[in-house]
């Protein structure tokens, strides 16, 4: 009963969204204020209706009700609650249900916190979400059904991948949906910005805390995924560029540039044809991603099953959807207004470097991941682009980028002088030449590509703290004032401030951890220790564990340096019988400075264990510095100047110029 | 439903999606470091064709098993690693490299960046030689000064004043 | 203003040929692997006989005629799906099938034959590493070997009476002229 009421809501989701997509805009062109009024409740509306489906499917999932075929294919009575809840997304029909639930929560949260907004603006941002809810609801509804009936129901399901059953794992699609789905708000505001014929300042300052709150999330999203695949995989390895991998970093590079160019929009009233272009891009690669992932055009480790006919529903969908926008784009953009001029040096021209290079770096991404494809469809041969291709044509166009990063914030707007802000940062060239000096010393010549990284996260760390000292005036005013100075800067310069530094760590973590990662791989009798990087590693017993829904071998070893114990660590090999699949289960030691990392492998019939040993250096920073630059991200979120709306009569005139202080 | 088949097949060749890691086996490991280390580098640029996206030297599939073996062997006979690569994709084609070859049909790709930077560079170039200066705004009128007011007051032009108060 | 206008056509442009490269690649097969050996000689390789059979497999066997080599195995389900093609074919008499038993267990295979039926001229019973030699990256797979022992075609995955009818027997035909 309750699944067909789930049903029955997307259906009422699928009618409303239909209605949302078509009288707000007929509202805003008419001016009619009751058609535009629609949309707030409508989006409201809609969000509810599929709040109702999917939480009927997970409460499926929950009393594991196998009438419904998804259910029956993805989940197991066995299987912990956890599990079976987040086994609601680790499916392709439940996740496009977490997708449109997610796009609906994002228009909701634009009717309902949107109040800002000039309600012509917001009208058509609704609708244009609404049309994307249109799309996918049908997609749901005619091909992907997740409350499709299994006549009769199995006593039991086929159980859930083993690999998937993972604390970490299990949040790793909502998050990544919420910065990918997010993105759409980006592309509705784009699109209503070309209807209305108009991109002016205030609506870069109205996008942004949208997309900022897409990009934390998928900040968040990708490193989780990468963290995960580091704990679960076993083989130390983070980042494979795998074409699913590719789908969810392409957005997140296009949505970085997004946010610095609205910036220049919002200063200066230029860049905006490339602003709005860049917003329709970033949410045409999350619908590339999602027809990519699910098509079967690409194989990956994480693809889904691949049906040809799903493929080209979602192949209809981008069609119309990006299509549609850069047609639009290409008729309406030539004659947006031009904006305020700029030297090439300058901020407004850093920051347009840095939109270059991030596109270059994703079309870069983009042409490996695609080229496959388009060499089989045109001539009919086979190549692989792995990730030797990405590392040789990524890097190099990232690291003029770090080295600009530094630059940029130190040139004022208009015209900037180069060679005072190179001077300026003095601090930045002597934290760079000290990191080189301290890598080659203490580890030697061979690690010149380590110091090579090490530098450049030095001069980004040291030049993101120039900026931070001379905003707080820190050396040129008494330290009372600087602090003063601290305490009262705007968040979004603090944001920035985190967000910059968070990326100089990660730069750091994948220099460190690239060039100076150990392995050691030994069979291992109990009793007997392996040594590794100063470490000593003693395997005491190896014995099996039954547990709910799997059998398990653990291994008890301890870790010791310089005879000293630092701790226990239990790897394990895990088998589950319904689903009839092996998961390693990796032992990992971190002092936040370097992980030791121990995988238990097989045994060799004789006694003996194959154990599989890594020391890695700096690994963690990868993660720190993405959540710093989360962290950075949600900080300049919370800045009250995104909540400041359009300024109406000369009383809220005046307390908007106050709350614009100019930079 | 072939297709299906055969990768029911190829993963029950492999070891499920479900891998765990303990790709190198210390029973295929040379003894010469030094060659062992080779084999390793010229193990990750082999694509295991099993798997989904995995180099030879990570996978447990039986095939990557067999290459990693076979490699060795063939290093540990004195070839380069290049050729050792080569002995590989003469057997398996152009597909089991994941570095893609420099040939005719990877122009395109192994150009494409130097490209797509030089066309960036360009763009940069024509966007701050093509711009004009902005001409000055005239003043507003004061019917222009009048409806600018309205619409800073009420967010809606004096046409359609009867709906007034339905928004915000 | 035309002349103006052209750069922003751009994305649109480059959007359409991807999406058309899209709409191609819906039709292809990602997984199957064409082979780097068409028009190359087979491979030298000498195999053992399985228990029970009194011959090998060796390239030998290739010359001089038209054959089917076809690599199966006992734990490989989709052969079994195959296989009531195989002695179809065998019962013909049209062309020689030569089987490879890959990575199998001796007896385990010999009871897969005895319970299924044994359409193959010649076995050999291979580790992998003759496997490796022909390309091979699954089972079944089915290739066609001229007369002077030259592999001219590869079929990944289980032959279906369609694949021997449509495409087989009109190469071998072919072949044999």
């Amino acid at each position: 009963m309750i699944d067909e009421i789930g049903h029955f809501a997307l259906v009422l989701a699928l009618c409303i969204a239909a209605l949302q997509a078509s009288l707000p805009l007929l509202g805003a062109a008419r001016r009619d204020a009751a058609l535009t009024g629609f949309a707030r409740p409508a989006a409201v509306a809609q969000f509810l209706f599929i709040a109702v489906a999917f939480f009927a499917l997970m409460r499926a999932y929950a009393v594991s009700d196998f009438s419904l075929a998804n259910v029956a294919a993805n989940s197991h009575s066995a299987k912990p609650l956890l599990y079976k809840l987040t086994g609601v997304w680790s499916n392709h029909e439940g996740s496009m249900l977490l997708w449109v639930f997610i796009l609906a929560l994002f228009g909701a949260a634009v009717a309902v916190f949107g109040r800002n907004l000039p309600p012509a603006l917001r009208a058509r941002v609704l609708a244009v979400q609404a049309m994307i809810g249109v799309g996918f609801l049908l997609f749901i509804l005619l091909t992907s059904n997740p409350f499709a009936r299994l006549v009769p129901a199995p006593l039991d399901g086929n159980g859930l991948n083993p690999v998937l059953q993972d604390r970490g794992l299990a949040f790793h699609p909502p998050c990544l949906y919420l910065g990918y789905v997010g993105f759409s708000i980006s592309f509705c505001f784009a699109i209503a910005a070309l209807i209305e014929g108009r991109v002016d300042p205030a609506w870069a300052r109205w996008v942004r805390p949208w997309t900022l709150a897409a990009w934390c999330a998928l900040t968040v999203g990708i490193a989780m995924g990468s963290w995960w695949s580091y704990y679960t995989l076993g083989w130390g390895g983070w980042w494979y560029w795998d074409p699913v991998e590719n789908a969810s970093f392409m957005p997140w590079l296009i949505g970085t540039a997004l946010l610095h160019s609205a910036i220049v929009v919002e200063k200066r009233d230029a860049l905006k044809t490339w602003t709005i272009l860049l917003a329709i891009i970033t949410f045409s690669l999350s619908l590339i991603g999602t027809f990519l992932v699910r098509s079967g055009v690409l194989t990956s480790v994480h693809a889904f099953a691949s049906d040809p006919a799903r493929g080209t529903f979602i192949l209809l969908l981008l069609g119309v959807a990006t299509g549609g926008a850069l047609l639009l784009f290409a008729i309406r953009a030539p004659s947006l207004a031009g904006g305020g001029l700029f030297a090439p040096i300058s901020r407004e021209g850093g920051l347009l470097l840095n939109n270059l290079l991030l596109a270059t770096a994703c079309a870069t991404v983009l042409l490996g991941t695609l080229y496959p494809l388009f060499l089989d469809v045109v001539a009919q041969k086979k190549v692989s682009v792995g990730p030797p291709y990405f590392n040789a044509t990524f890097v190099p166009i990232m690291v003029p980028l770090l080295v600009a990063m530094a630059v940029g914030p130190m040139l004022s707007w208009k015209r900037g002088d180069l060679l005072a802000a190179l001077l300026r940062l003095k601090l930045a060239f002597l934290f760079m030449a000290a990191a080189a000096l301290v890598t080659l010393a203490a580890m030697g010549i061979a690690s010149i590509g380590a110091a090579c990284g090490l530098a450049l996260a030095a001069w980004l760390l040291g030049a993101t703290i120039v900026e931070w000292t001379e905003r707080v005036r820190l050396f040129s005013e008494p330290f009372p004032a600087s602090l003063r100075r601290a305490w009262r800067l705007p968040r979004a310069a603090w944001g920035m401030t985190f967000a910059h530094a968070g990326m100089a760590v990660v730069v750091a973590g994948i220099a460190g951890s690239s060039a100076w990662s150990v392995e050691r791989i030994e069979t291992v009798r109990a009793g007997q220790s392996v040594e590794l990087a100063g470490y000593t590693l003693a395997l005491d017993d190896v014995n099996e564990v039954t547990r709910a829904d799997h059998t398990a071998l653990r291994a008890d070893m301890r870790l010791l340096k310089n005879g000293r114990e630092i701790t226990a660590m239990h790897p394990e090999k895990r088998f589950y019988p319904v689903e009839g699949g092996t998961q390693t289960d990796v032992a990992i030691r971190t002092d936040l400075l370097s992980d030791f990392y121990a995988v238990l492998g097989d045994s060799d019939g004789k006694g003996g264990y194959v154990l599989r040993l890594y020391y890695n250096p700096l690994v963690p920073w990868i993660w720190l510095g993405a959540a710093l630059m989360a962290l950075g991200g949600l900080v300049s979120l919370s800045d009250r100047r995104h909540r400041v709306g359009a300024p109406a009569r000369r009383a809220r005139a005046l307390a908007g110029a106050a709350a614009q202080p100019a930079e | 439903m072939n297709r299906v088949l055969l990768i029911c097949a190829m993963l029950a060749c492999a070891a499920l999606s479900a891998a765990p890691a303990y790709a190198v086996r210390p029973d295929e490991m040379l003894r010469d470091p030094a060659l062992e280390a080779r084999a390793r580098e010229v193990g990750k640029e082999l694509r295991c064709l099993v798997c989904r996206n995995q180099s030879v030297d990570d996978s447990d599939a039986d095939l990557a098993h067999d290459l990693r073996v076979l490699v060795r062997e063939r290093i540990a006979a004195g070839d380069t690693n290049a050729e050792a690569l080569q002995y590989i994709r003469a057997r398996y084609g152009d597909y089991v490299l994941l570095r893609p070859p420099f040939q005719a049909d990877t122009l395109l790709l192994w150009g494409g960046p130097a490209l797509l930077l030089l066309a960036a560079a360009i763009a940069a170039l024509l966007f701050y030689r093509g711009r004009r200066v902005a001409p000055v705004p005239k003043p507003l009128s004061a019917e222009e000064q009048r409806r600018l007011r309205l619409l800073l007051d009420g967010g809606t032009e004096p046409r359609a004043t009867k709906l007034r108060g339905t928004e915000r | 203003m035309t002349a103006r206008r052209w750069p922003y056509l751009v994305p649109v442009a480059v959007f359409a040929l991807m999406a058309a490269a899209f709409y191609g690649g819906l039709g292809i097969d990602a997984t199957v692997l064409p082979s780097a050996l068409i028009d190359e000689p087979a491979p030298q390789f000498d195999l053992p006989p399985l228990p029970g059979h009194e011959h090998g497999f060796t390239t030998e066997d290739l010359k001089g005629h038209v054959s089917l080599v076809n690599t199966f195995a006992s734990w490989c389900a989709p052969c079994r799906a195959e296989h009531p093609v195989l002695n179809a074919l065998a019962q013909r008499k049209r062309v020689p099938i030569y089987g490879i038993d890959y990575k199998d267990k001796e007896e385990a295979a010999s009871a897969w034959l005895g319970e299924l039926g044994d359409p193959y001229d010649r076995i050999g019973a291979d580790s992998g590493r003759v496997g490796i030699d022909w390309g091979v990256y699954g089972v079944p797979e089915t290739f066609v070997i001229d007369r002077a022992g030259r592999i001219r075609y590869k079929h990944v995955g289980p032959l279906s009476q369609q694949d021997v009818d449509r495409t087989i027997l009109p190469l071998v035909a072919k072949l044999e002229r």
